[in-house]
């Protein structure tokens, strides 16, 4: 029904604009579209993770981004349905944590490989090589289950052209290391145990380049 | 034994890995002992006092100083918060990572003491995600920390609480950005917020929030035990202490070394970084990270590594990070590279960056490939101008400054590869053209 100002809705609700050019398009209250937990299957340990996860902060949102890190554990990404399992339990619409989980390169909205590769190509490990290092690495990651991807400043500029493998840092890598570091990976073996950031010393008791009074 | 030009101070130890235990931390450098006597012994003003003769200087990278900051908080009854800015991500920059590694306790100690200044009984340190490993080895020390009772509730029976949590972040560069950090922690999605309110009237969860970095808080633990008189006895008169300066690329030992602020900036680069690579010199470098205007080897290498020396050189301290250029990176290539990492990372909320950056990026592209004209110089000088100060945070202007200088310090390097792409034999940033063809142009 249309009216001199507005239109008339069926539920006796006065609109601006005719219903019938927004029917199956007005949003739903937000409430309806949080998934109860009987229709999710939530596994019951992650449930517990969640749970104690929003239980560490003052406000439940907060564990938004731990609770999509435990969905990315447990499915290897950020799957729909592990989003919506968490949503059931922690009262927030799927689509609230997908819009978060979209913001942030490390959380992945789309399937990728078990193991995860991230080569660093910025300012410094491109002076020395990173692209290169990206290259090698997509190459010898070619048919395997691993994701490699060029990334942004990892914070490892002292072992450039670095990358992160499975979330630990080695470097200084050269592209024909990538082969050998994958094979390491896929056979679950140690990767790369000279290069790995963790046995590193600091930088000041290393000796010193060209031979100086402390070499 | 370490160079006679490093001074370890927050770096103590730090060469021991049993220091990352509360073991090795009490053993080694007497840890918690400060924590100890701030709790049963000193009222919340006279560590404030003790902060702000100190005269620290944020670590972070906009160098202001902790003691003020803290002291901006408001008094009474109401939820405080203290957040420590773990989410180290620029470019060249790597000693909270160092920091974290190698000396967790001395971070927390610092925590636990700030919350005490600040009235804070909730704080947080939020860690990007990039950092597994070090978020690791500060969730093994900060519940160490609560079995020994320097955290939790009743703190060592002194009737105060502090509840300390590692929040990991989960990859972007704009959440070290203090108010993009707070919407982070709250559970959203990065975006920084309009200020004012600053976050020490309105921050987390809209009460009252101290934001320091890693390295700042680190500090804290020494200057209440040794007292500001012995902080400045480090460094120069406007930045006094101690700083861990991240050093890479173009050196042959790149790395972390803790100096006396106000070192020669030579003596960094050339004696305890190596200097560039046999046959090679330095042509450029960015002194405070990749926000920091470019300066040209002649500019900078004979300056004091200060927050006023290289204030006054046109550029900045920032985080104390120093990215070496030698003479084989060609400078409209490292501009491109400099640029697309600030497109990547802009949130998108304000125009003049996400916009201001995503042009740059491709006039810099026609630029390399040859497409460009005289023109498009110019009019990427002029689109830096338009990004600075226009918008809710600084993260444009972290593109502007370093690309405005680069096109106004290297002007000839940029004209010769327009005119001719084929200069820079590889695109991996090694020019192989003779140096006085892509000289500066001082």
């Amino acid at each position: 029904m249309s009216a001199a100002n507005g239109f008339d809705a069926p539920d006796g609700r006065h609109l601006p604009v005719d219903p019938s050019l927004t029917e199956g398009r007005v949003p739903g209250r937000a409430e309806e579209e949080i998934p109860e937990l009987h229709e999710v299957d939530c596994p019951a340990d992650l449930r517990e993770e969640v749970e104690a996860l929003m239980g560490r902060y003052p406000d439940r949102r907060s564990a938004s981004i731990p609770a999509l890190w435990a969905v990315q554990r447990r499915y290897g990404w950020c799957a729909p349905e592990g989003i919506r399992q968490i949503a059931a339990v922690m009262r927030f619409t799927p689509a609230y944590l997908e819009s978060v989980a979209s913001f942030y390169d490390l959380l992945h909205t789309e399937p990728v490989g078990t193991h995860r590769i991230e080569v660093c190509t910025n300012i410094s490990c491109w002076m020395r090589g990173g692209d290169r290092l990206l290259e090698a690495f997509q190459a010898a990651a070619e048919g395997k289950d691993v994701f490699v991807t060029g990334f942004e400043c990892l914070g490892a500029c002292d072992i450039a052209p670095m990358a992160s493998i499975d979330q630990r840092y080695y470097g200084p890598l050269e592209a024909a290391e990538a082969g050998a570091a994958i094979e390491q990976l896929e056979a679950g073996a140690e990767v790369l145990p000279e290069k790995a950031l963790a046995r590193r010393p600091l930088a000041g008791d290393t000796p010193r380049p060209g031979g100086g009074p402390d070499a | 034994m370490p160079d006679p030009r490093e001074t370890r101070v927050l770096l103590a130890h730090a060469e021991d890995p049993s220091l990352r235990t509360l073991e090795g931390y009490r053993r080694l450098v007497g840890g918690y002992q400060t924590l100890e006597r701030a709790y049963r012994e000193m009222e919340q003003d006279e560590i404030l006092e003790e902060l702000e003769d100190s005269g620290l200087r944020g670590r972070g990278g906009a160098g202001f100083a902790m003691g003020k900051k803290a002291s901006f908080l408001p008094r009474g009854e109401m939820a405080k918060y203290l957040c420590c800015n773990a989410d180290e991500s620029e470019p060249g920059a790597f000693k909270d990572r160092e920091l974290m590694q190698r000396n967790p306790h001395q971070l927390i100690e610092g925590i636990a003491i700030s919350a005490l200044a600040a009235d804070a009984g909730h704080a947080f340190i939020f860690i990007r995600g990039e950092y597994d490993a070090q978020a690791d080895i500060l969730d093994a020390a900060v519940a160490e920390a609560y079995e020994a009772g320097y955290l939790g509730r009743d703190i060592l029976g002194c009737k105060r609480d502090l509840e300390l949590v590692v929040h990991r972040g989960a990859g972007a560069y704009i959440c070290g950005e203090e108010t993009a950090l707070l919407d982070a922690l709250e559970g959203k999605r990065g975006n920084p917020r309009l200020k004012p309110p600053f976050p020490a009237v309105q921050g987390l969860y809209g009460g009252p929030t101290l934001i320091n970095n890693v390295e700042t808080l680190s500090n804290v633990p020494h200057i209440v035990r040794h007292g500001a008189e012995w902080f400045r006895g480090f460094g120069t008169e406007q930045s006094p202490g101690t700083k861990v300066v991240s050093v890479s690329g173009g050196v042959r030992r790149p790395g972390n070394y803790e100096v006396e602020l106000g070192i020669p900036t030579r003596d960094l680069i050339y004696e305890l970084a190596g200097g560039p690579e046999a046959g090679h010199e330095i042509k450029a470098l960015f002194p405070g990270g990749s926000s920091s205007p470019v300066l040209t080897a002649e500019e900078a290498l004979d300056l004091p590594y200060s927050f006023e020396a290289m204030a006054e050189a046109g550029s900045m301290l920032g985080s104390g990070s120093i990215i070496v250029c030698d003479d084989r990176v060609s400078i409209p290539h490292l501009a491109l590279r400099t640029a697309r990492f600030y497109h990547h990372e802009s949130c998108g909320k304000c125009t003049p960056c996400r916009e201001g950056t995503n042009w740059t990026v491709k006039m810099l592209e026609r630029m390399v490939r040859g497409e460009a004209t005289p023109l498009d110089l110019d009019i990427v000088a002029s689109v830096q101008q338009n990004i600075i100060g226009n918008c809710l945070c600084v993260l444009g202007d972290s593109m502007a400054m370093p690309v405005g200088a680069m096109v106004r310090k290297f002007r000839e390097e940029f004209e010769a590869v327009m005119a001719d792409p084929e200069l820079v034999v590889d695109p991996h940033a090694v020019v192989q053209a003779p140096p006085e063809t892509l000289g500066a142009q001082v």
